[in-house]
């Protein structure tokens, strides 16, 4: 009993170095591009395009094209032939064959003709106009500035008309307005990053830990 | 047959597409879910196609010992080990020692410590944006301040700060957003009107 729960912890110890040091050389990163790095960068593509390989042999194409074809949906045999002549690609002859599949898949964007309309567009128009949306005590006024703001910043990508005049200066509005939102969105990118960061060095404090607590109690 | 077919199965699955959304019958519904499905399966060996070109490459680089060939060895030998440890539980499962290991151990590891890798770029980045030392740059970075420290105490300060933080969030932030959201639901619904009437062909590539 004693020497299994042993072996699981070395084993468990050998695993967590080896994420440990695959850590520290993605880390090793921020001196300047070494083969250390360029070891952990290669073998992160290589596994994880295994993982999505099985994930999607699995997760998709087992219950949607195998399954259904064994309970007998024979239809489903049309996206296994379109999928298949994808592969025509790697024909210098047969490779406009693959254009076929292409274009069904593009074509069924098509759905979002209406549903970018509806969620996109008609929801949020709705939802701005509603002034009582606002933030605070303030809430109508906050509320017609985010109409401003929505329209300016609509305006600011508009560029069939110069920017010039009025109609340029409630451009130069709406970039003040887009660059507000794009701060809050990098502080928010920052704050995810570092917590990432702090919770790579926690890892690695935990890593220590159990090395001590292995090779010392 | 080359270009032609293509664009009419475009536009017919697109029409389809459109025309199922406003009407509520239960055989378009049916329809409408099944292309949804063959869509997903189409997409899936268009990703089969990527890790076969993916393999190819890294086979190519390792045969002609092209520079820095050493590395695609490693790419190889992590996928395949991956992809065999995958399909070893049997059919359907995911459940092997191995493939779960690599990923909790090896994957997730160096996936997580190369997206905090970008703090410190990005922090290098919001400098640069500093020195620039236009009302543009300083409003973005005031901004994205106010966000990064409105959960830090810092007396006082803790609450002016935190009602200004909300107010971002709330009124400019919500304005910008709102405005790029419209603004790409209808470059959005464009590019579908360009796709679908055969007047954007790019995905056709060249003869």
């Amino acid at each position: 009993m004693h020497e299994t729960i042993q072996d699981s912890a070395t084993v468990t110890l050998l695993w967590t170095t080896l994420g440990a040091l695959l850590t520290v050389a993605t880390f090793s990163f921020l001196y300047r591009d070494n083969p250390i790095y360029k070891v952990a960068e290669h073998l992160v593509v290589g596994v994880g395009a295994g993982y999505f390989l099985v994930l999607l042999v699995y997760t998709t194409l087992k219950p949607k094209l195998f399954d259904a074809l064994a309970e007998g949906h024979l239809w489903y045999i049309i996206p296994g032939v379109l999928g298949v002549l994808m592969w025509l690609r790697f024909s210098r002859k047969l490779s406009w064959i693959s254009r076929y599949s292409i274009a069904f898949y593009i074509g069924t964007s098509g759905v979002s003709i209406p549903l970018y309309m509806y969620n996109n567009v008609n929801r949020q128009v709705s939802s701005t106009l509603d002034l009582g949306m606002g933030f605070g005590s303030l809430t109508e006024v906050w509320g017609i500035l985010i109409v401003l703001g929505t329209l300016a910043g609509l305006v600011y990508f508009f560029f069939s008309k110069a920017h010039k005049g009025a109609f340029g200066g409630f451009a130069k509005f709406g970039i003040l307005v887009l660059m507000i939102g794009f701060g809050a969105s990098f502080g928010y990118t920052v704050m995810a990053r570092i917590s990432l960061f702090v919770q790579r060095i926690a890892e690695l404090e935990d890593w220590g830990a159990m090395l001590i607590a292995y090779f010392f109690s | 047959m080359k270009r032609r077919v293509p664009l009419i199965i475009v536009f017919c699955v697109s029409l389809f597409m459109v025309i199922q959304y406003f009407v509520p019958l239960d055989s378009l519904e049916r329809v409408y879910r099944s292309f949804l499905d063959y869509t997903i399966i189409i997409g899936v060996f268009a990703l089969l196609l990527g890790i076969w070109s993916l393999c190819r490459v890294n086979y190519d680089k390792i045969k002609r010992k092209s520079e820095n060939w050493q590395y695609a060895i490693i790419t190889l030998t992590g996928f395949f080990i991956m992809t065999i440890a995958g399909f070893l539980s049997g059919w359907g499962r995911t459940d092997n020692y191995l493939y779960q290991h690599l990923f909790s151990y090896v994957l997730v590891p160096i996936q997580a410590t190369m997206f905090s890798l970008l703090a410190f770029f990005i922090a290098s980045a919001a400098f640069r944006a500093f020195r620039a030392r236009s009302l543009l740059a300083t409003l973005l970075l005031i901004s994205g301040l106010v966000i990064m420290i409105r959960f830090v105490p810092l007396g006082f300060l803790s609450e002016p700060i935190s009602d200004l933080a909300g107010w971002i969030l709330r009124v400019p932030n919500m304005a910008a957003k709102r405005a790029i959201i419209i603004g790409v639901g209808l470059g959005a619904v464009a590019t579908a009107f360009k796709i679908m009437l055969g007047i954007e062909r790019a995905y056709l590539g060249r003869d």
